[in-house]
């Protein structure tokens, strides 16, 4: 039986039975807990200055992450552990490793940023022991910093690394504790309000179908990474608000593709990409910073339309199709008829994304593009998915999509027109970078210029051909990490 | 490095060690209090601003009812509510409104504060405004301004040596161009925020986030119709200022105390980031037009251009900034003839101010534009041209001070050799020369910079050292701490002047109460001016005690040293505690307030004459990009930068402050990008819009050293140089490095002329111009 909100708060469990949809987990731990630690810096989980650590329960294992803590709501917590800074320092009081080696480094200028670079260094330090150089940078992404320049906390990264202790750390050694209390907290869902206000965290996928048919007009919040800010910048009610970011975690892969359940954060997707779609590796790891993907889902992404779209570019070039289901009904259809219009997709009332199916793609020639004005954590100006099926030295089917070139994201049929039928040759992509400019009419703003835009989606036909053309040359320029 | 080494007989903490920043273990564990972290007294309330959706237009009627209605708000404030004066004009130009009575000249401007209960409360009741405006044409940008016939919002400055006209008419070869460099949003972590605490009588006290506590206090003390006899301004520290916190908390200070005034209860004010980004201040954006007539070998004959800035609707700092542009349009290099003229336009946008540089790094990227012109018309390496060009001691800048202390030949031969410049050079040519997609760029620049305020009234600084019976120092000095180590390095003065370990020193924080009329804490200059203020003190105290010790120990004042936490008089070894408890007992005085004002400058704004800088402070910078020419996307191979300091007083500090700064320049020219929409919105307004680099931005390989030989030949403050400012400018590395890397793509036969910033866009649009235009 649904009831209160229930989690852990570094050593106390807390216990909400009043609480409204749009209650963030930073204003409770600042306003609520006093815990003054954690700072807000930007309120939309682009700096990362309230990064918390979150432990959870993923297929009964215990992990935890650093997360956005001004931007996950409080209702979403339920069942989880919350970790502060203030939880950090030993038992005797001591420096944790990561936090002496910050001090050591000079780490901290300001320090305003610094309790949230402690955590996600935090996260990185339990998770992987022997961090690179890359892999510092990738766990940093999040993190923003006006003083330093960086590179003593990245020095302050291996320093950590070098000090070692991860098994006398209180996370793992209370790690069964925790594991057991979690379980015990997370059998059933929550239900609470505040006033008129409803959250409503379904136990399970069944409950979740049942809610939404019960209040079809519920705003459905899964990593809240963009409905946060429609809580913290547009100060709008979301009530009665329906969480789902536990749910719906399934990852499968069979004959006919890779199933990918609505709930699956990006971050747990990646190791998946890696072995069964390594073209989407670097292009995932440059969507948000580490706590948004710890957070962000790919169904949330989908269903949530954006016109630049992160992942269905890629998604629609692949051939994915979504499972729609509303109560105990389900309907499939291909990931491109779902975006109808900007601002409009094709969901019913009481309707949510479920699944997502990417077909196998053996034989065929695949890539993700993103072109953004900072390499990493930057929404892209224009983002690109191809698919390239050549046959005989000729091309049997081109599948190209962009985000970033109109309203949704859609695919480049004058282009694709321009390559089937035409030999796998530079001059058959020269001709698509033109067919593409009759595809779209881009619209200028901050991210990109129409001009800029246009240049760019040709050149992706032309960055494409050199790097299927089997060149030695370097095409992309080699960042840390990124495509 | 010699940095760490801890000599015994010195204490502690004392000048010249590397110590960690004096907060470094409250910062990692979440203890640091800012001023949001403060517990607030009982019943405080909170505002919010209501801001203008217009650029340009009067206010036909603006109905708050509904904002008043809204669940939690107490009071809503205009500018009716103003017990004093509505203005904040930091230069008394009276131009700056705290709430706008009629007038909206920028969008974002604030009408009205609500206070509430809750911040949420507040926040929410100020959308429900209802305001009708008539709208009225706006002009953004400089040139727009100009030619729509705005005004300056302050006096210009023309700075002129020689005869440019003549020179420029004789020079074997003349090139004339124009150069737009963008603002810069400072993106300190911690946004603007005042807590305002009202007392008994017409008493206000403040806890604000801010770079200088007696403009506040002053500004206070205005709005509210008192005097600052009643006005306490306290800051601990800042979570970043960076110029940003100079002038713009005086607004969120002012509302917060008006409030409470009227309220009879604490409020404070923190706006959303948005708010913040858009209601305050920026670095200010240049249209520069130049002209340079130069000899076959590249030698400079003469210079002249045109600053036009985009100051925004109010005068703020402009006049300085835009000053300080043109003392910085030289660089590092001699101008034989010169005329600079500043154009301080008026626009319909905030009203941008103090940045890290201070207008300074639009000089100074003007002065590299034009060494890049001259090595591309004359077919030579960018940094030939600039050695050839390098100020000798002795030649006068355009504001006819001389060049005295000129270390750049020695900086650049030892960068040129750790940085392995001329084989990288011939690398990235080699590179370019296959014709990829992917092309490299590499330049070298270097930085002079000017030290002191060119206000010459600013370079003042007061002092309050205790020395408490049981021998523990209480420090405190008109300098804000924001991250740059200024608290520690000051610590570390005192430390040094009585010889005792830093643990014994508590470092407060500043208040208005303790040292009045201060500077704000800019232009680079908090240490040199504090550092010496509290020497000052401690010497008094120190001179006492000598004399004391005179006395009571029958011995001479060349008898007694200080040695680390003992007084040694005639070979006995007196432990520092013992000596102020004799003291105390002794009805010793061990409390003084220091002073210090700079010396030797002076500055005739009217001539354009003086010395207004009291030293430079050099450094340079090597940088090595890729970019990729199908997107423009690049990134940053490698840096080497070498930074004059003078005598370090914490080596570990500076060089956070040189690679902090660095970063933030190159910021400012690749990915920071301020964009307004045709409505004149601000619509780069958060971090999700305005890209601050990343870690991941950084160089991929980052050396950065100070050049340990160098002592200011001035009597600084234990022979230092100021460091905030100047490293700024090596980020100019980075952007003419980029430009090399669009050049290769026609062959360096032309300048590649990037507008700033270098975004991706910015990058491909030159290579595609670049492209066709060698096509043709």
């Amino acid at each position: 039986m649904a009831g209160d909100i229930r989690f852990l708060l570094n050593g106390d469990e807390i216990r909400l039975a009043c609480a409204g949809p749009g209650d963030t987990l930073l204003d409770f731990l600042r306003l609520e807990r006093r815990l003054r630690g954690t700072k807000e810096g930007c309120a939309e989980g682009d700096c990362g200055a309230c990064t918390v650590l979150v432990g959870r329960l993923l297929n009964g294992t215990l992990i935890y992450e650093p997360i956005n803590a001004c931007i996950r709501l409080i209702a979403s917590c339920h069942g989880c552990h919350v970790v502060t800074v203030e939880h950090l320092a030993g038992r005797n009081g001591r420096l944790h490793p990561v936090q002496q080696a910050m001090v050591e480094q000079h780490g901290s200028q300001c320090g305003f940023c610094t309790p949230g670079f402690v955590m996600a260094l935090y996260g990185l330090w339990m998770g992987n022991p022997d961090p690179s150089v890359l892999d510092i940078e990738t766990a940093l992404q999040g993190n923003l910093c006006r003083c330093t320049g960086y590179e003593p906390i990245v020095q302050a990264a291996l320093a950590a690394a070098r000090a070692g202790g991860q098994a006398q750390d209180w996370l793992n050694v209370e790690r069964s504790t925790v594991t057991t209390h979690l379980t015990a907290l997370i059998g059933h869902g929550a239900d609470v309000s505040r006033g008129t206000e409803r959250a409503i965290v379904p136990a399970d996928v069944d409950a979740l179908a049942e809610a939404l048919l019960a209040h079809p007009k519920a705003v459905i919040v899964a990593g809240a990474t963009d409905v946060g800010l429609w809580i913290t910048k547009h100060l709008r009610d979301i009530s009665p608000g329906i969480f789902i970011g536990h749910l719906m975690k399934d990852i499968a892969v069979d004959a006919e593709g890779i199933r990918i359940g609505a709930g699956v954060t990006y971050s747990e997707f990646i190791p998946v990409a890696r072995r069964h779609l390594p073209e989407a590796e670097p292009y995932l790891l440059r969507i948000g910073g580490w706590q948004v993907r710890n957070a962000g889902t790919i169904g949330g992404n989908i269903a949530n339309g954006s016109p630049i779209g992160e992942m269905p570019p890629f998604l629609i070039a692949l051939g994915a199709r979504i499972v729609l289901r509303k109560g105990a009904d389900r309907r499939i259809i291909p990931l491109e008829d779902f975006f109808i219009a900007y601002g409009k997709q094709d969901r019913q009332p009481g309707e949510f994304v479920e699944t997502i199916l990417i077909p196998h793609h053996e034989g065929v020639r695949v890539a993700a593009y993103k072109v953004s004005k900072r390499a990493h954590a930057d929404i892209s100006a224009v983002s690109a998915g191809f698919a390239v099926r050549e046959r005989d030295s000729h091309i049997e089917e081109a599948r190209i999509a962009f985000g970033g070139m109109a309203g949704t994201p859609h695919r480049a049929s004058a282009a694709e027109a321009a390559l089937v039928g035409q030999p796998f040759a530079r001059e058959s992509f020269e001709a698509a970078a033109q067919a593409v400019q009759d595809d779209f009419a881009p619209l200028s703003d901050w991210r990109g210029s129409s001009d800029y835009r246009r240049v760019v989606a040709a050149n992706l036909f032309r960055r494409f051909w050199l790097e299927q053309s089997g060149t030695t040359e370097p095409v992309r320029i080699a960042r840390a990490v990124g495509a | 490095m010699k940095h760490d080494a801890i000599i015994p007989e010195t204490a502690l903490g004392s000048a010249h060690q590397s110590i960690a920043h004096d907060s470094a273990i409250k910062h990692v564990s979440g203890r640091a209090n800012y001023t949001d972290d403060i517990t607030e007294p009982t019943g405080t309330l909170h505002a919010a601003l209501g801001l203008s959706k217009v650029a340009h237009g009067r206010i036909r009627s603006m109905n708050l009812g509904k904002v008043r209605a809204a669940p939690g708000v107490v009071a809503v404030l205009t500018s009716a509510d103003v017990p004093g004066h509505n203005d904040v004009s930091p230069t008394g130009k009276h131009d700056d409104p705290i709430f706008v009575e009629e007038q909206v000249l920028f969008h974002g401007q604030p009408l009205f504060a609500v206070i509430a209960e809750t911040r949420l409360q507040a926040r929410k009741a100020a959308t429900l405004a209802e305001v009708e405006y008539e709208a009225l044409p706006h002009h953004l940008d400089p040139l727009a301004a100009r030619d729509a016939g705005m005004d300056y919002v302050t006096e210009p400055l023309k700075l002129r040596r020689g005869t440019p006209e003549t020179a420029m008419d004789a020079a074997p070869h003349r090139i004339a161009g124009r150069f737009s460099i963008g603002g810069q949003d400072h993106f300190y972590l911690e946004g603007q925020i005042a807590l305002a605490i009202p007392g008994e009588d017409d008493e206000m006290t403040l806890f604000v986030s801010t770079q200088h506590p007696s403009e506040v206090q002053h500004m206070v003390a205005h709005a509210l119709g008192t005097r600052s006899n009643a006005v306490v301004v306290n800051v601990r520290r800042m979570g970043g200022g960076f110029g940003g916190k100079e002038t713009q908390m005086n607004l969120f200070a002012c509302v917060a105390a008006i409030a409470a005034r009227k309220l009879g209860r604490a409020v404070k004010l923190r706006p959303d980031r948005d708010e913040d980004m858009i209601a305050t201040g920026k670095r200010h954006d240049f249209v520069v037009d130049y002209e340079v007539g130069f000899d076959e070998a590249g030698h400079i004959c003469a210079v002249t251009g045109d600053w036009h800035a985009r100051c925004g609707f109010s005068a703020d700092l402009s006049g300085p900034v835009t000053d300080r542009a043109l003392f910085h349009a030289d660089n590092a290099y001699f101008y034989p003839h010169v005329e600079l003229r500043s154009h301080p336009w008026r626009t319909h946008t905030v009203s941008n101010t103090a940045f890290r540089g201070f207008g300074g790094p639009q000089g100074v990227i003007v002065a590299e534009r034009i060494i890049e012109e001259i090595a591309y018309a004359t077919g030579q390496d960018t940094l030939a041209v600039r050695k050839a060009n390098l100020y000798r001691n002795g030649q006068l800048t355009p504001y006819h001070q001389p060049v005295e202390d000129q270390i750049l030949p020695r900086i650049f031969e030892e960068l040129e050799a750790s940085a392995d410049y001329a084989r990288r050079r011939q690398a990235v040519l080699d590179f370019n020369a296959k014709g990829g997609i992917v092309r490299r760029g590499i330049a070298l620049t270097p930085v002079k910079f000017g030290i002191s305020f060119t206000a010459t009234h600013y370079n003042q600084a007061g002092a309050l050292v205790h020395v408490y019976s049981d021998g523990s120092i209480h420090l405190n000095h008109g300098g804000c701490e924001m991250g740059q180590g200024l608290h520690t390095k000051v610590a570390q003065v005192v430390a040094e002047a009585f010889q005792v370990d830093l643990d014994r020193i508590k470092i407060t924080k500043t208040t208005t109460e303790k040292v009045p009329n201060t500077s704000a804490t800019a232009a680079s200059s908090g240490t040199d001016l504090n550092g010496m203020a509290a020497l000052d003190a401690c010497n008094q105290i120190k001179a006492r005690l000598v004399r004391f010790l005179c006395e009571s120990r029958d011995a001479t004042a060349d008898e007694i040293t200080f040695a680390r936490n003992r007084v040694m008089v005639r070979g006995e070894a007196i432990p520092f505690e013992q000596v102020i408890r004799e003291a105390y007992f002794a009805r010793v005085q061990l409390s003084a307030a220091g002073f210090y004002a700079t010396p030797k400058i002076h500055w005739n704004r009217a001539e354009g004459r003086g010395r207004p800088f009291y030293y430079f402070a050099y450094g340079a910078a090597c940088a090595e990009v890729s970019v990729d020419t199908l997107t423009g996307e690049y990134t940053v191979e490698r840096v080497d930068a070498l930074h004059d300091v003078g005598r370090s007083l914490n080596p570990a500090i500076d060089k956070g402050q040189v690679e902090g700064a660095f970063i933030q320049g190159m910021g400012w020219l690749t990915s920071e990008e301020l964009w307004w929409d045709d409505k004149g919105r601000l619509r780069t307004h958060a971090p999700s819009t305005y890209k601050i680099p990343l870690a991941s931005d950084r160089p991929k390989v980052f050396n950065v050293n100070l050049a340990e030989w160098s002592v200011n030949r001035e009597r600084t403050i234990k022979r230092s140089k100021a460091v905030g400012e100047p490293p700024f400018m090596l980020g100019i590395a980075v952007f003419e490095a980029l430009g090399m890397a669009v050049a290769s793509v026609a062959n360096y036969r032309q300048a590649p002329l990037l507008d700033a910033p270098a975004t991706p866009e910015r990058v491909l649009m030159a290579v595609e111009r670049l492209k066709r235009e060698s096509a043709a």
